[in-house]
């Protein structure tokens, strides 16, 4: 964690990322950059890549529109002992790489029998919030969580998104890396009221964080990632100057495999009566459920007499409208989460 | 590096006698799946080669086999074992035991030996091959990579992605296409329009049709790609006609017996045998019998899993 880094000068997500990436491909030879329109002068459709082309013009490949193959060609890189980081332009597109992800990437490392390993990173943004329509809002990460051999990793502004980033190079193991395209512009921050404690273990690499109160249990925590981090910290905010409700905030950076080690020690520290988890997607048979299932089966074994109230909070089970208002309205925002959770007390 | 009872692999210098053998040993570990499928010893699936071995040693020989690499399909026995020549590491393989090329795990369509790969993905392999020529090009190794696809393949959008890109970047990858004259139970006809050699060459890519089943042009035709591929003129596309003489896994087969016999008339063990010597023929064909049956008996008696 560069608290470093926060501290000294403002950094945002973007820049974050942006850095990261210079630094990959100035230390690795290895390192190979591919995706739609990452050239410079335009430098990728979010600028993350912006820079690269120019400074190392034999490794960033622009590709033609085959997301497909983008991936595809990442696997064989990956393959040949190359570190590929593929780009795809809206996470929306993940759709068209589902195959090489799943039936290719996920799987070579274990069928082959540990003979080969796939250093594979494919970052691509997420999320609404930008009135880009159904196509070009969504958070499809749920639909990839759970792939045996599949690393799922979210940055937020609240941790340090150019070090997951260069954590997920490093795995030796494919990883999507789901960006959050509202989150770019956001300079890194960490509330000051709350304590800051990161959960690392080997079997789950992605730090969670876990934002605490000080002074006593909590009334709830809330469990979120990437994007809505921000809007779950927001909730957390209110409820405290508002409503004098104190929830903690849990930040997960692992969204696959779930990081049911970090869990049980976050249970261990205490166990609180409600618990939220919000997500930008839509909650049926998404991420929090995983998480309320994982939890459930731990609180069983470590205090069997105990009960959590659960709530999960996502957006509208519809595609993402374009209407500014009906967008916003279906996405999960602060009030919207911060109510929900005044329900339960 | 584990290894087993092995047969002799072909290269560019290889006699007709010696491209016979190891064409004939392919058949011989092919016709025994078929057998031990028959008599319940192995699950699962497999598809066979029979009739196309000519496309294995044919290409095999003409490639590097220190260097080079090659992505196969679900129908690769032929060509891993004119790639590496490990008959007892692919029968344990087969069979779902621990010996076996991949431990057991990936089964007939899913090897890993070295430089060779192979997945039961139709079409997905190919963008991965493309990615495995734009590795071996950034690292200067001079390899090539190699993919096979069958006609019926050519009905997956991946491909054209890889073609496309392919001769974008001018990427060493062979894309050899081997039309078999059907996909599963499906007939040419029905799943491919137009014209199979038009597809890679609009996408500028040099591409050489034939039809034969002669060892020996193909393994010319794909000694000239090679050859103008490691010079750096880009990906080349080899389109190759032969027919299917075994079912398209173990026992799905709804052709016209008629048709089938005909096509035992050109098949390529029969085209060569016709050129060699009888006696030398018979004396090769023992001792790859022999090979194959001591490969097929160790990895029988090998142990399995136990749970
Ligand atoms: C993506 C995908 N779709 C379907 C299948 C099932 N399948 C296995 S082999 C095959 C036929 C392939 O035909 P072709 O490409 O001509 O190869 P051949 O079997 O003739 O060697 C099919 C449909 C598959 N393995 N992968
Ligand atoms: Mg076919």
């Amino acid at each position: 964690m560069s608290t470093k880094d926060m501290s000294e000068r403002p950094t945002t997500v973007l820049q974050s990322l942006n850095a990261a990436m210079h630094r990959l491909m100035a230390g690795d030879s290895r390192v190979v950059v591919l995706g739609e329109d990452i050239l410079d002068p335009y430098g990728g459709a979010f600028k993350v890549t912006r820079g690269l082309s120019t400074q190392f013009p034999d490794r960033v490949l622009t590709t033609p529109i085959s997301e497909g193959a983008i991936v595809g060609l990442a696997n064989g890189l990956a393959l040949r002992g190359m570190r590929p980081i593929a780009e795809i332009m809206f996470g929306d597109f993940v759709t068209l790489a589902a195959d090489q992800l799943i039936n290719h990437a996920a799987k070579f490392r274990w069928m082959y029998n540990e003979q080969v390993r796939v250093p594979l990173v494919v970052r691509t943004p997420m999320g609404g919030r930008r009135g880009y329509g159904p196509t070009h809002s969504q958070s499809l990460e749920k639909h990839i969580l759970g792939v045996p051999g599949l690393w799922v990793a979210a940055p937020h502004a609240l941790g340090d998104p150019g070090s997951l980033l260069e954590q997920s190079v490093a795995l030796e193991d494919p990883v999507v890396f789901v960006e959050s395209k509202v989150c770019y512009g956001r300079f890194l921050t960490r509330p000051a009221e709350l304590r800051a404690e990161e959960i690392r273990t080997a079997r789950s690499p992605f730090p969670t964080l876990h934002l605490t109160h000080r002074g006593g249990s909590p009334d709830g925590v809330i469990f979120c990632y990437g994007g809505m981090a921000p809007v779950a910290l927001e909730a957390v905010e209110r409820l405290r100057d508002v409503d004098g409700i104190r929830v903690d905030l849990v930040v997960v950076a692992q969204l696959s495999p779930t990081p049911t080690d970090h869990l049980e020690a976050l249970l261990q520290r205490g166990i609180s009566e409600v618990i939220a988890y919000a997500e930008e997607a839509s909650s049926s048979a998404g991420w929090g459920a995983e998480l309320v299932a994982t939890i459930e089966e731990i609180r069983a074994s470590i205090a069997p007499r105990r009960s959590i109230r659960h709530l999960r909070i996502g957006g509208a089970h519809t595609p993402i409208a374009s209407s500014k208002e009906m967008e916003l309205h279906d996405l999960p925002s602060a009030e919207l989460v911060a109510e929900r959770l005044l329900e339960c007390f | 590096m584990k290894t087993g009872e092995r047969i002799p692999l072909c290269n560019r210098d290889s006699s007709p006698n010696e491209l016979y053998g190891l064409m004939f040993g392919i058949r011989t570990f092919e016709q025994s799946l078929l057998d031990l499928f028959q008599r319940g010893v192995l699950a699962g699936t497999t598809h066979t080669c029979l009739g196309q071995e000519a496309t294995a040693v044919g290409v095999f020989s003409a490639l590097n086999l220190e260097l080079d690499c090659a992505f196969s399909n679900h129908r690769g026995h032929g060509h891993f074992l004119a790639y590496c020549g490990e008959a007892e590491l692919l029968y344990l393989e087969v069979m779902g035991k621990p010996g076996g090329v991949c431990g057991g795990r990936g089964g007939s369509q899913h090897l890993q030996h070295r430089n060779l790969y192979s997945n039961g993905i139709q079409g997905g392999i190919v963008p991965v091959a493309t990615g495995i020529a734009l590795a071996e090009k950034l690292k200067g190794s001079g390899a090539v990579s190699v993919v096979f696809l069958g006609d019926g393949t050519l009905g997956e959008g991946a491909v054209y992605e890889s073609f496309n890109i392919a001769a974008l970047w001018q990427l060493p990858t062979l894309f050899v296409i081997e039309n078999n004259g059907f996909a599963q139970s499906t007939p040419c006809a029905l799943e491919v329009a137009g014209s199979i050699r038009a597809r890679p060459e609009a996408f500028g890519i040099p591409t050489t049709e034939i039809r034969t089943t002669n060892v020996e042009t193909i393994r010319n035709e794909t000694s000239r790609c090679v050859d103008a591929m490691r010079d750096g003129a880009g990906p080349r596309a080899l389109v190759l006609h032969n027919y299917r003489l075994g079912p398209h896994s173990k026992g799905d087969d709804n052709r016209d017996p008629a048709e089938i016999r005909a096509a035992w008339d050109q098949e390529p063990l029969k085209v060569l045998r016709e050129r060699l010597d009888t006696t030398e023929v018979q004396l090769m064909e023992a001792a790859q019998t022999e090979r194959i049956g001591r490969a097929r008996e160790r990895a029988l008696a090998a142990p399995r899993y136990e749970y």
